[in-house]
Formats: C-alpha cells, structure tokens, sequence
C-alpha cells in the first residue's frame, strides 16, 4: 500500500523544479560541512534530503496540484492502484457479491488508460457514468456518487491524472457471474438508483455544511459503504446513511443517521475531525476499511475540508439520542468469565472501568462502536486486533492486539458481551456462534 | 521521497552502530519497569511473537529478535505489499507507512532474548550429518551454495539483510523453504532464495533444517558486518 504513497511522492518530486533541488542541496550539504568539520557524508546527505524536500515548492500547475488534492478526495489510489503496481495503472481485484471486478488502468496511456480521453470525455464519464463509447460502467464505481462531482473539479482531476506517468498497462476483463456479466442489465440498476446530476447546495444550509456535503456524498463516497446495499447491488434513498454490513469483507458501516446505532450527533467537531484526518480520537480510532479510507484519503485533506464534512456528519443525525436505560441483562457465568479475561487480557490498557487512555486507547464505555445492533466489529476486533492507520497527525499509532489464537470462541463472546453490557453500555450479548462465524472474515 | 530520507538516515545509523557510537538498544521491558511509548506500541506484535519477539513454540509466531533491521522491514513491507501472503500480518500492517515499518524493524532487531532449547525429536545421524555438510559446503555439483556463503560463518546472519538461521524450529525452516520453492513467499528481485529452493529436494529441506534447528545458541549472537564477503548469487535484499 506504501507504495502508492512512495510512488505518489517521487511522482511529485519529479514535478518540482530539478534545479532548485541541486542547488539547495549543495547548499545544505555546505551548511552541514561547515558546521560540523567531522560530519560524515551520510549525514550531509541526509541533511541535504531533508531540506531539500522542505525547501522544494510545488511547480505543477496549479490546476494539477489542485486535481491530486481531489483525486485523493475521491479516494480513486484505492482501486485504480494495485498492491505493488504502478500508480493508477488499475488491476486491482475486487470481491463483490456478483464476482470479481478488476480495476482499470487511468493513467495516460493511449492503448490502455485515458490517454485518447478528452477533457469533455472524462467529464461525461463522471457526470453520466458512461464510457467515452458509451458503455456502462459498473457500479463499483462509485458513478452515482460521482455524478455530483463539479465540472471544474472533474476539469481538474483530468488535468492531473493527463500529469501522471503513462502505463502501458493492459486492462484485465472482470470475472462476473452469470447474469451480472450482461451489461444491459445496469440499464435496470440506473434506473432504480442511479440519478443524474451535479450536486444542488442547499441554501438554507451554511456554506460549511454545503461543503460537507458537496464532499460527503460526492467524491467521499461514504454512502458505498455507509448505506445498505441490497440484493441488486444499490442502495435505495430511505437507508441513505443508516449503515449496513459490507458485503465480503464482513465489517460493519455504522449508521451516520442514528445516534443509537454509530451517528456522530453527539462528537464534538475536534473529534470527527480528528477521527477521519488523525485515525484516531479522544472518542475512538478508524479501523478495518475505514483505517484504508483515512490512510489513502482523509489524512491529506485540508482542515477546512475535514471540518466542513464533520459539521455535514455531525447534523446528519435526527435528534433522538443515544442508547438509553438500564443494560441488558446476561448470563450471570457468561458475564463474569467475560469479566475475567477483560481483566486478564484487555484490562491493561483500556482500564478497569472501561474509559481507556484516549488517544492511545480508546474508551470502551459508553463507545457507539461496542454498543452497536451489529456485534460484527467488536468481536472482529477482539479477534483481528489492528492498528490505527500510520498519518500525518498519527505517525505511531497504538495497535490492538489480536486475540484470535488465544481466545476460544466462548472466551471472545464472554469478552464481547462482557465490554456491551458493562458500565453501563446498551450493547446486546454475543454468542459462541457468531464468534465462530466472523473467524473466517477476510483479513483484507 | 520518504524513502530517500529513510535510506539516508538508515544509512547513517548503520555507520555510527558500526563504528559503536551508538548506545545498545533499550533493555526489554520488565514487569514492574515503565514502558516505552514503542514497548506500548508493540503490543499487538509482542502479544504473538513475545516481548523480546523471541517467538512461539509454534511455526505460526516465530523468533523476529536480534534479526538484521534490513531483513525485517522486508518482510514487514513484504507482508504489508503481497511479497509474503500471511493475511494475518497483512492486515496488521495494511496502513502502516514505511517510516513506521523502519521503526518495528529497528525496535526488534535491538533485542536478544535467550535462545529456546534446541529441537531434539529422533532424526538419524546421517540425515544431520548431510545437513550439515550442505548448510557448511553446499553442494556444486547442483550450484547449491552453501547456507553460511551468506547467512554467515556461524549462521546468525549478515548485515544488513540477510536473517541468522538459529534458534527457529525445523519445521518452520521447512515451511519457509517450501514456500519459496513454490513462489508465495517472494523476496526483492532477484529472488535468490526462490532460485535456491527449487534446487533442493524435500530429502535436502528436511536435512537442513533439522541440522539448524539443533545447533546451540552462538556464544556472539548478532549478525555480522556485511565486511568483503561476495555473495554467490545476486540477492535483491543484499545488494553489493
């Protein structure tokens, strides 16, 4: 996956201006002979490396820098980069419920990326999510989300991906079963779900919120993941938001519109903000495949950015609160060998009473993400552990070890349950079975 | 661009270890000491490989201290990219930048924790005696080079890439070897352990590492300056 962000960053250097590098190398590398007679050339070197990337500006133009910036908003490293592969040639496999997808490759190439694309051909492929010969892209695209995207910012993404090294990369054809690999079929899927057009400000909202939103349900595509998707592959308007399992990879979107069940309503702006640009908060920290989301995406977004979708997220939620009222009940044997092996394995470092040592270890009382409806993502953490994605804002992150291979099933339910419905927590009690279920979860 | 600063400040710490400039690494954290954000930090990597990661009795969590920090970022980077296939480890280290992946490589590589006893199930003198005699000579006549040309005259590795081979169980060394020979476990191109494991025999495999697996812990434990020594094939992860 670093790879992509190496790939990113030499990719960036080559653009900025080779000669002002030279120079404020030579200098640095006088500065440090100076000042040290001994310095070893290692250390001048060294010197010189790091400033000459603090001292080197961005030449691009700015219509390019501009076009990176929301190209990573858009998060399009994640699929059109493969492990390993060069940077937006595609190739990467994705695992739906219809068969396996294959990126396509988006870098310049004439033959087999955008090369032949005109700027108006890349903006009618995101606004109708079309093809230049008009064939209909799959959804895994996120076309109905991009659709919002404006024609100066879809200008803009064009202008950098044009600024890319071409990859003479041949595109892998999708492997999808029957009948899914008829493309008419998404002539159906469009009309149920699909709809047309750049996204409307609504000005009885602040232009923050306009902003958030703009962002949230456009290029962030949060409602891929963060709203249910159906038996057709869509996702109908009344869920919009309200969360669902993610198909195949067995993690569990909380909903953004219920405070009951994952909303953000009640966060300060801080801690969304520094959830999704950090990976980590005084409330929790991103994990599973929202950890992917902050590592590629998030964590390069302006602040003023970040903030607008955190005050979008924060008022998306109705006003009817948390979780409320007594725990539920459980198992007198169950709780309390729960409580033994949270004593025993979890206690060190999220406390006896459950309120963690936030940022390094979130809290588990009174978490949305302990007390979900969906017990998949505190028994997939219990079981896979994780670290918090590696950011700009959170260079070390603390990771959660697994627990896996040491707990049986009963052990990580009694855990589970135990962390749900301690403290005062309304989560639900988990069973051996579920546990059991969630071991065969993909890892990635 | 990280990685030009992270070579160039590698490189650096390297020449100062060597010329012994540098403190030894940070004693293991005991019970009752404070921890170190790093020792903190660790725990979902020690929880499996120990705290020193001098590993498990097991092929599943095996020892990672003392090891070459080259070699360990490999492999850190090696499961995080696909190079190695442990979805485990790969989901672990998904979203961990390379910086973070020098500093866990740094961190292990600085322990030495005691070495656990060696492998002692019934194997026949002479399975041992010709593992040995490939482990120490190699054999030519196959262009099987010998394990110690590279891993070092006593085995505990070179720097700065190239593991030490004791103190790991046979059937581990085994596992590792087949997959090399298969192809899911890759190294840096060239892939000189791929090319030397599809030259061995399963007969080979199981003499090797049983030998290895039994030889006692090396009064001088820690891998050895990569000093003159012209490795007999090219190796991506060792380049000269």
């Amino acid at each position: 996956m670093m790879n992509r962000i190496s790939q990113l960053a030499s990719h960036a250097l080559k653009h900025r201006s080779v000669s002002a590098v030279v120079v404020t190398a030579i200098a640095g590398i006088a500065a440090s002979m100076l000042l040290s007679g001994a310095a070893s050339a290692q250390e001048a070197s060294a010197a010189a490396t790091s400033t000459a990337t603090a001292a080197a500006a961005d030449t691009r133009p700015a219509i390019v820098v501009r076009g990176e910036y929301l190209a990573r908003a858009g998060d399009c490293v994640a699929c059109h980069t493969a492990p390993r592969g060069r940077l937006f040639a595609g190739g990467l496999p994705m695992e739906t419920p219809f068969g396996t997808l294959y990126s396509p490759n988006i870098t310049p190439n004439a033959q087999y990326g955008i090369g032949s694309w005109t700027k108006d051909a890349f903006f009618n492929m995101m606004r109708t999510g079309k093809l230049p010969d008009g064939k209909l892209i799959y959804p895994a695209m996120p076309i109905a989300q991009y659709t919002k995207v404006t024609r100066e910012d879809s200008d803009a993404i064009y202008a950098y991906l044009r600024s890319i090294p071409p990859v003479a990369q041949e595109n892998r054809p999708h492997e999808l079963k029957f009948p899914f690999n008829q493309r008419d079929l998404l002539i159906g899927w469009r009309t149920l779900y699909f709809r047309e057009g750049a996204y409307q400000p609504d000005p009885t909202k602040s232009v923050e919120w306009n902003r958030g939103a703009y962002l949230v349900e456009g290029l962030g595509h949060c409602t891929m993941c963060h709203t249910q998707i159906n038996m057709l592959g869509g996702s109908s308007q009344s869920d919009q938001f309200a969360g669902g399992l993610i198909p195949v990879q067995k993690w569990y979107a909380p909903s953004l519109t219920s405070d009951k069940d994952g909303g953000l309503g009640d966060w300060s702006i801080k801690d969304i903000v520094d959830l999704l640009q950090a990976g980590n908060s005084s409330r929790g920290a991103v994990y599973g495949p929202m950890a992917e989301v902050t590592f590629h995406s998030l964590q390069y977004l302006s602040d003023d950015d970040v903030k607008a979708m955190a005050v979008y997220l924060k008022a998306l939620p109705s006003n009817t609160g948390r979780k409320a009222g007594p725990s539920a009940s459980t198992e007198t044997t169950v709780f309390a060998h729960g409580a033994n092996v949270y004593k025993d394995k979890c206690a060190v470092c999220h406390g006896d009473n459950g309120k963690g040592n936030a940022p390094k270890y979130p809290p588990l009382a009174n978490n949305q993400s302990i007390e979900m409806d969906s017990a998949v993502n505190p028994i997939r953490i219990v079981l896979n552990g994780g670290f918090p994605p590696g950011t700009k804002r959170n260079l070390e992150p603390y990771g959660m070890p697994p627990f896996g291979q040491e707990l049986s099933d009963d052990d990580a339910a009694a855990v589970v349950t135990y962390i749900r419905t301690a403290w005062g927590n309304h989560g639900l009690p988990v069973t051996p079975r579920e546990v059991n279920d969630l071991r065969k979860a993909p890892l990635r | 661009m990280h990685r030009r600063t992270i070579g160039a400040s590698l490189l650096l710490l390297l020449s100062v270890a060597s010329t012994g400039a540098i403190a030894q690494p940070a004693q293991p954290a005991q019970a009752g000491t404070t921890l170190s954000p790093m020792d903190e930090r660790m725990r979902a990597c020690t929880s499996c490989h120990g705290v020193q990661g001098q590993g498990r009795n097991n092929d599943y969590f095996p020892r990672i201290a003392g090891k070459p920090a080259d070699y360990l970022f490999n492999q850190l980077s090696a499961f995080r990219d696909g190079g190695r296939t442990y979805p485990p480890m790969g989901y672990l280290l998904a979203f961990l930048p390379d910086e973070d992946l020098h500093r866990i490589a740094q961190y292990f590589a600085g322990f030495q924790p005691p070495y656990p006893n060696p492998d002692s199930a019934p194997v026949p003198p002479a399975v041992l005696d010709y593992g040995k005699q490939l482990v120490m000579n190699g054999d030519p006549a196959r262009k099987v080079p010998a394990c110690a040309a590279c891993h070092g005259a006593k085995l505990t590795g070179t720097e700065p890439g190239i593991p030490g081979l004791l103190g790991l169980h046979a059937s581990y060394i085994a596992g590792q070897m087949g997959t090399w020979r298969s192809g899911t476990r890759h190294a840096l191109a060239p892939d000189c352990m791929h090319t030397i494991a599809t030259r061995l025999s399963e007969r080979d495999i199981y003499a090797v590492s049983n030998w290895l697996s039994r030889q006692p812990r090396p009064d001088d434990p820690r891998p050895v300056p990569p000093g003159d020594v012209k490795l007999p094939l090219a190796c991506g992860s060792e380049p000269q």
